[in-house]
């Protein structure tokens, strides 16, 4: 058992970043994600790496895609209207078979929206962040340890598939502290034959891009990288399973709203209600197989989120409508609290679901 | 048989795609006799722009990447700052540099990052099909100033030049024209020095060359040289503009 440090979300993950081999951080600054840059400001040099701070979000993301493109880790955070001025470069990242490790550290929204935690951008993460057709890889840790481990395997993953892969956490998982464990494991490096580090004159040279004026090639390239995305659909769903082994009812939240919920389950199952949770860890690709199977199996589900109905629909998608879905929600910065939660389920014990 | 002219290395075989009397031909040689002559191709890195000279990846003879609208300078300051061992170009237009990535442009500046631009400055937007741009001169007609740039209504030309040289972290700025034979060679010399200083860990060097654009300015080849002559250079003075290490040569 290794020893476990006190740490703050926000600093854990930039912490496990450097573990992971990252030593380029290029970001912006926007509330509540600032500890992640201002602790690269004063670990970066210390190690030999490189802590940018550009000119904006767009120069940001587009330093990240420099760095990547001649073949480092490279990584960038942010919170919600700064990730929607990285879109443009995250469109890039895909149509350059780039990997990167990007952070929201989720706020309030539409517009400027608020400071405070909340899970509105889950639509951006997992449907458009920008154009074109393409994914990203979105994680969302529930605590801490996930900061630092869903990060260090982040970089792991956005090597292996050589695309973006997204964290999704929220002002509380960056703000709150936690006992942590920082041993990782060694970093498992990858072979980058395609990156611009100079032909040395001995190879043909490297050429990074994504415009493809014949449609033709366009198509092709499109259905290769969606060939991938089916593989990481097969292969990387990750998940955790909370009582729903005698469960009519299935909670569906993640990040903080997982954490509200399995309070609101215990006090749920003190009352007898059979209350269980599916927890995605990985909203894109989603659990859809493991949903499938719970919806033949309970009478209803509930989707407990910080935003209007964003994660409803992929329960919806993802159990084909076979069971009723209810929306246990706050939003623009206000958390549910776990009686709210537990008001829902005992409605939807009543009900079925059913209106 | 001697040979007394060829192709430089820093060039690949493939055939240009850009219009006759375009200026793009001359000035991808230069930045390839600079490469060629400084020995750097081996260790090189350009970074592609959006607009004619989007393609200029399939052009150079060096690693390239392709960025997105005016953000060439933020690709070519992670490039670089990831190995700074590489020597790391973009090559731009006049949208992209001074419309769309005016803030990349000031800013990688500013940082003075070790890269070197080549600007080429033709007062339009080629690849779209003649737009005004931001040097667009006052008066000058195109697509979207029909009735030729008004400057009361949408301002004035940017004259990048002279706005950098206000920029303490800039290291070299000269604005050159590719027009002649002299000012071909003066062109050859800027741009290899601007390569040089990067070599040297001086800094941000920029060459902006004052080009023309025959087929959205709706001109002969010959026309468009002559055009560029008693309005373009007048506008836009060539010469050196900062030269931060000027005592030392």
């Amino acid at each position: 058992m290794s020893e476990k440090v006190l740490m703050k979300g926000n600093e854990a993950l930039a912490e496990a970043a450097l573990m992971a081999g990252c030593r380029h951080y290029l970001g912006y600054p926007i509330t509540p994600q600032t500890e992640i840059a201002a602790y690269m400001a004063k670990r970066m040099p210390k190690v030999g790496g490189t802590f940018l701070q550009a000119e904006s979000e767009i120069a940001a993301i587009n330093m990240v895609i420099g760095v990547s493109a001649a073949g480092k880790r490279a990584m960038t955070s942010s919170s919600s209207p700064g990730i929607s001025l990285k879109g443009e470069g995250l469109s890039y990242l895909a149509g350059c078979d780039l990997p990167a490790f990007v952070v929201n550290v989720q706020r309030g929204g539409p517009g400027l929206g608020g400071i405070q935690p909340s899970q509105s951008d889950y639509f951006q993460a997992t449907r458009g962040t920008s154009h074109g057709d393409y994914h990203m890889l979105v994680l969302a840790p529930n605590s801490v340890q996930e900061m630092v481990s869903m990060t260090f395997k982040g970089f792991d993953l956005a090597d292996k598939y050589r695309m973006t892969v997204m964290l999704l956490a929220d002002g509380t998982m960056g703000q709150m502290m936690e006992p942590v464990s920082l041993d990782m494991g060694d970093v498992t490096t990858y072979e980058k034959p395609w990156a611009v580090t100079g032909t040395g004159c001995a190879r043909k040279h490297n050429v990074i891009n994504s415009l493809f004026l014949k449609p033709e090639e366009l198509e092709v390239k499109n259905f290769e990288r969606y060939e991938k995305y089916n593989y990481i659909e097969e292969n990387e769903v990750m998940y955790e399973e909370y009582m729903m082994d005698d469960a009519d009812i299935c909670i569906v939240a993640f990040g903080i709203a997982a954490r509200i919920s399995k309070n609101a389950i215990d006090m749920a199952r003190a009352k007898g209600i059979k209350v269980g949770m599916l927890r995605p860890i990985t909203l894109w690709p989603f659990p859809k197989k493991e949903m499938r199977k719970i919806a033949d199996k309970v009478k209803c589900f509930v989707s407990v989120e910080m935003s209007m109905g964003q994660l409803i629909e992929d329960v919806r998608l993802a159990s084909e409508c076979t069971r009723p879905v209810l929306l246990c929600n706050r939003t623009g910065g206000m958390i549910m609290t776990p009686e709210e939660v537990l008001a829902k389920i005992e409605e939807a014990d009543k009900t079925g679901g059913e209106n | 048989m001697a040979v007394v002219f060829e192709k430089p290395k820093a060039l690949t075989d493939a055939v240009l795609h850009y219009c006759p009397g375009c200026t793009h031909g001359i000035v991808h040689r230069l930045v390839a006799e600079a490469i060629d002559e400084l020995g750097i191709q081996g260790k090189t890195v350009g970074i592609a722009s959006v607009g004619c000279s989007v393609m200029s990846y399939d052009y150079f003879d060096v690693d390239m990447v392709q960025a997105a609208h005016g953000r060439a300078p933020a690709v070519a300051t992670g490039v670089k700052r990831a190995n700074p061992e590489n020597i790391v170009f973009t090559y731009q237009g006049d949208g992209d540099l001074a419309a769309i990535g005016t803030a990349e442009t000031v800013h990688s500046a500013a940082r003075g990052e070790n890269i070197t631009i080549i600007f080429v400055n033709n007062a339009i937007y080629g690849m779209t099909g003649g737009q005004m741009a931001p040097t667009t001169l006052p008066g000058q007609v195109t697509q979207t100033s029909p009735y030729g740039r008004d400057t009361q209504t949408v301002g004035f030309p940017l004259k990048v030049c002279e706005l950098l040289s206000n920029v303490d972290g800039a290291t070299y700025l000269e604005r050159v024209a590719v027009n002649n034979v002299k000012n071909v060679k003066a062109a050859k010399k800027a741009i290899k020095k601007a390569f040089q200083n990067q070599v040297e860990g001086k800094g941000f060097s920029l060459i902006e060359v004052v080009s023309t654009c025959p087929t959205n300015w709706g001109m002969t080849p010959q026309n468009a040289l002559k055009w560029l002559e008693e309005n373009m250079i007048p506008y836009y003075p060539l010469g050196v503009y900062k030269d931060k290490y000027a005592q030392e040569d």
